[in-house]
This record gives structure tokens, sequence and C-alpha cells, in this order.
């Protein structure tokens, strides 16, 4: 239960993060200036979209997407079931997945490192650990 | 095991306090002015420092001049270049009231941006930095996204009407290396960071400003004269 209650808190961490991301991509918040910061670096690189859609805007999906997913593994009727704590666990391994392939690109194509990237990546490992020890739990049974 | 109402309730309530902090930074974030200055570095003579002096369009007598310190491969400079500087060009430059001076800011990160202040200055020794500056920048996802932007450039050298042995050879000389990176020491000497970042009296303006803002920067600077002409 604990680890499914840390999994909705930092979905909705990872949420804050991709949409202060988003947000400065899209010029709204931050100078609309290219810098030599990591983060300026990142996002007004080539890389910054992937298939013609906003990275910071795929992670603002997928942590909602996520978030949604772990409130309705905390209802009562969920809790003890294995089929949420395995979507949960599914999507956060995408999401890791993901963000693997965008810290290459960051530390070997782009040569810059954006610190909220690597605080959506922290977030998004949590995660992926936090869905693999509830299905741990549910197969070795409730403590 | 389940949690308790009680606990479940204060799971809840610490979740809605992290989103409702969240969002409050965030909506910080975006009431925070759009635009903000900060002083330049004045003991540095803008004019002395390179020995080149940018590129200069406008009357010489205008009453404001701004400094535009820019990288052709940043999209901020590229947007800021064809969808504000036409309106700046009509209703500030034109008239009079404004002179506008380019100077190269070519960021590390993008790869081509030495190269295509290059191939302004290259256009430049024969009268076409302007053609080719607007050039650069209405074709930046093109190049930007090359192998190579080099052929893209001749190939918009040759639109120009420049002379291309000319341009050929003032490229692989690497003639005006020299003077794109005094520009770039420079602009880090007066306090340039990003870009686009405008150099308006003795402030630096770093990013978003609009035609809007600069008219109404320039209308404070230098007002308008109310007796007919």
């Amino acid at each position: 239960m604990i680890d499914r209650m840390a999994a909705a808190l930092m979905s909705l961490l990872g949420l804050l993060v991709s949409a202060y991301l988003y947000l400065y991509k899209i010029g709204r918040i931050g100078t609309l200036a290219c810098g030599s910061g990591g983060c300026e670096t990142v996002q007004t690189s080539v890389w910054s979209r992937f298939l013609g859609v906003e990275v910071a805007l795929i992670g603002l999906i997928g942590y909602a997407v996520l978030l949604a997913v772990a409130l309705v593994a905390l209802r009562t009727d969920q809790v003890e079931r294995r089929p949420s704590a395995l979507l949960l666990t599914a999507l956060a391994a995408g999401g890791v997945l993901f963000t693997a392939y965008l810290t290459y690109l960051e530390l070997f194509v782009i040569h810059a490192i954006c610190r909220w990237c690597v605080g959506s990546a922290v977030i998004i490992v949590t995660v992926l650990v936090l869905g693999l020890l509830e299905l741990r739990r549910l197969r070795t049974g409730p403590a | 095991m389940a949690a308790s109402p009680v606990g479940m309730k204060r799971f809840y309530g610490l979740l809605a306090a992290v989103a409702v902090v969240g969002i409050g930074l965030l909506g910080y974030q975006l009431s925070k002015p759009a635009t903000v200055s900060i002083p330049a570095n004045v003991q540095i003579d803008v004019k002395d420092t390179a020995g080149f002096h940018g590129y200069v369009k406008g009357d010489p007598n205008a009453p404001v001049e701004i400094t535009e310190y820019a990288d052709y491969q940043c999209p901020f400079c590229q947007t800021f270049a064809t969808l504000q500087m036409p309106t700046i060009e009509e209703r500030l430059i034109k008239p009079g009231r404004l002179r506008w001076r380019y100077r190269d800011f070519p960021l590390q990160q993008h790869p081509f941006s030495r190269l295509a202040a290059h191939s302004a200055a290259c256009a430049d020794d024969q009268g076409k930095f302007w053609e080719q500056h607007e050039k650069l920048y209405d074709g930046q996802a093109e190049w930007a996204a090359a192998r190579d932007a080099a052929p893209l450039f001749r190939q918009y050298a040759q639109a120009n009407g420049l002379d291309l042995s000319k341009y050929d050879a003032c490229m692989s000389g690497h003639v005006h290396a020299g003077r794109i990176q005094a520009s770039y020491e420079e602009g880090v000497r007066v306090g340039v960071q990003s870009t686009p970042t405008l150099l308006i009296g003795n402030r630096l303006y770093q990013g978003r400003l609009d035609s809007d803002a600069i008219t109404r920067l320039v209308d404070s600077l230098a007002p308008k004269t109310t007796s007919a002409k």
C-alpha cells in the first residue's frame, strides 16, 4: 500500500516537473532565449522533439496517465490486486526506457545535461522500483 | 494490506498539498514579468573592442540604437528575425527613429551558427549582408537539420546574386573568423549570456522582447516629436 502511495506521490512530482519543462519549452516560463545553460541547450536542440511532439509534452501526458493509474491502484477494491500494479510497473518501465534514450542523447549527442530532466529520470526510476516492490509483495503475499 | 480510512485521508491531503504548492510555484513562474533587463557592463565600449562595429541598418543619426547579439542557429533568434524584425523595420528603422546593429554571438551548442555567421560576413563583402542574413534565418529549419549546412548557405549566396568564386574564397579562407570571435568575446564582456540579447541604452534585454515592447522602449528613450515637418 505504501508503495502505491509513494508511486502516486512521485507521479505527481513528475507531472509538475514535466509541466514546468513544457511551459519553459513553449516560452511561458523563463526567457525565450538560447543560452549556455544545460536545460536551454537541451530544450532548444532538435532532440527536444520526438516524432514531431515536444518531449516535455510526452512527459506531461505520461506522468498524468501514471498518476491516474496510481490513484486507481489505491482504491480499496484494487489494493490487493495484481493487474493495477502490473500496469503501473509496465508504464514506469516504458518511461524508464524513454528516459534512458533521452539521457543517452543528453550525454553523447547534445553534450549537455538538464537538471530538471535528471529530476524526472530519478522520479521515473523510483516509480519503477516501487512498482516492482509492489509486484513482489503481491507474489509473496501480504506482510 | 489496505490503509485505514484516516491514513488514506492523510495521504490524499498530502497529495493535494503537493499539487497546490506545485501549481502555485508554476503560477508564480508564469506571473513573473516577461522581460527582464540587466545593466550592461558599461565599462566596455561596444564600439572599441572588436575593431569591427557590427552590421548596421538605419539612419546614422537615429536617436536610438539597439545592438542585437544573436546566433543564426538559435530558434528564438529565428522567430525574432522573421516575426518581429519586419514590424520593427517598418515602424522604427525606416522612419529614422532607430538604428539596428547586429552582432554575432554564436553559441557553442549550435554546430552551424559560426559557419552561418561566416557566410553572412562573406556576403557582407559583396554588400549583401542583410539579404544573406534573411535567407539564413528563413532557412534555419532546413540547414539546422542538415548533415552539412555549407552547400545550403552557398545556395542562398547564389540566390542572392553573389559572385560565388569570391564567396567560396572567403569561406574557405575563413577570412572573417576573427571578426566573429571578437564579436562573441565582446558580447561576453558586455554581459551577454544568451541569444537573442538586445543592448538598448546601457541595459541588456534577454529574449522575449517583441516589436511592441521595443516600440515602447524607443518611445520612452526618444519620444516622437508632435510638430509637423
